[in-house]
């Protein structure tokens, strides 16, 4: 069976979506991702969607659900990479996706995820 | 068949019905000040009755899609493209076509002599006949009208959506006139694929030339917004003016989260604060 790899980097995960996922495969990678954030005491999750060309309605919750579960697992989840069409598409269903933090492409991504969490350490130091 | 009567006629008195219908068309397009000249009015209406004669020889009267009645068919298009042109209206582009009916039927007259069923006959068939090209050449004529404004549609598309590099990653596009569906739709593509080119981080909507915003548009603005967001890039919307803030405010357009300026230069100003650029001023 086809699986999304998901690639430890340091402190961080990235996921890259490289297929137009199907609905077996999205709740597979919820599965597993958690898994891994669990596992490797993650504090950051990149998923690339930057392949993905098409998404319905159940992809676009998917998405918005998988970076929920990070973010409750402690990890900073940042989606990166969405295409003009998928973007036009997901406000169309009107998903808007309200909390999930979004950069243009994985070096922003990256650059944005050590922000956040050097911005949650220098809490933990001042506090 | 009964149609041989009327081909008969048209051939005997063409040349009066067309003199008749000549003078008559001159009289009631008199009216059209100068657009088109008697001569040209007299070469067409010989032209109309010469490709008559000829398609009602071989034709059925009154199923005018017959291929006898091409000619004829492709005659009035470019007759009533040519009004088009000309800047007539449509009841005197299909006037050409029924102030025939006058001349003709008192052709018809003649012929039939004192026989009255056979000219209610006729006459019958000659209307319909008549009627079925007249409402052609209108619906030319309509057709000719509904091109003119879709490439003009098209046209104004075109020249109203670009999307302009300020700064090192930060776009803007101001936007001018009327907001619909069909135009936010490429305003919006447009912007989305020049952020994925750029990689810019900030994209201004500047509404200054849009002279009015109602719920439909507030809406649109959102969904090119929300759309800008799942991409990964910020957006401001600047311009917004008094009046338009007041209508927001008043419709209960929800613009939270939405990051709006006055004007261009605070969006700016804003937008490089937010990239870490320094201006030359600073």
């Amino acid at each position: 069976m086809e699986k999304i790899p998901i690639l430890r980097m340091g402190e961080f995960l990235l996921v890259t979506i490289q297929i137009d996922m199907h609905d077996q495969l999205a709740l597979k990678l919820q599965d597993d991702l958690s898994n891994a954030i669990q596992k490797n005491a993650t504090k950051g999750v990149l998923i690339d969607i930057s392949s993905l060309e098409m998404v319905d309605s159940f992809i676009g919750r998917m998405v918005a659900d998988i970076s929920g579960m990070g973010k409750i697992l402690g990890a900073e989840t940042i989606l990166v990479g969405m295409q003009p069409a998928v973007a036009i598409t997901l406000v169309e269903l009107g998903l808007s996706l309200p909390g999930v933090a979004t950069a243009l492409n994985v070096e922003r991504g990256m650059a944005l995820l050590r922000r956040k969490i050097d911005a949650d350490g220098a809490d933990v130091v001042t506090h | 068949m009964a149609d041989a009567t009327m081909s008969n006629v048209l051939k005997k008195s063409g040349k009066e019905i067309q003199a008749n219908w000549a003078r008559d068309l001159a009289a009631t397009q008199a009216g059209s000040k100068g657009r088109i000249s008697a001569a040209e009015l007299e070469q067409q209406s010989a032209e109309f009755i010469k490709l008559l004669t000829a398609a009602s020889e071989h034709a059925r009267a009154s199923d005018i899609s017959a291929p006898e009645f091409k000619h004829l068919r492709e005659f009035l298009e470019g007759v009533s493209r040519s009004r088009v042109a000309q800047g007539f209206s449509s009841d005197e582009t299909a006037s050409f076509i029924f102030s025939l009916k006058k001349p003709f039927f008192a052709a018809l007259r003649v012929d039939a002599g004192k026989d009255a069923d056979a000219l209610a006959d006729q006459v019958w068939r000659a209307t319909e006949l008549l009627d079925a090209l007249g409402l052609h050449t209108i619906k030319t004529y309509q057709k000719s009208r509904e091109d003119v404004i879709n490439r003009q549609q098209r046209e104004m598309l075109e020249l109203s959506t670009p999307v302009v590099k300020l700064w090192e990653g930060i776009l803007a596009l101001p936007m001018i006139g009327t907001l619909d569906s069909a135009r936010t739709q490429v305003v919006m593509e447009n912007l989305l694929q020049k952020v994925v080119e750029t990689g810019a981080q900030i994209a201004i909507l500047d509404i200054t030339g849009v002279p009015t915003v109602d719920t439909l548009v507030a809406q649109h603005l959102l969904k090119t917004v929300t759309a800008l967001r799942l991409m990964g890039a910020e957006c401001i919307i600047s311009g917004v003016r008094p009046q338009i803030a007041q209508t927001i405010v008043h419709l209960g357009v929800d613009l939270q989260g939405v990051t709006t300026k006055a004007n261009l230069a605070d969006a700016l100003a804003l937008a490089l604060k937010r990239t870490g650029s320094t201006s030359l001023k600073a």
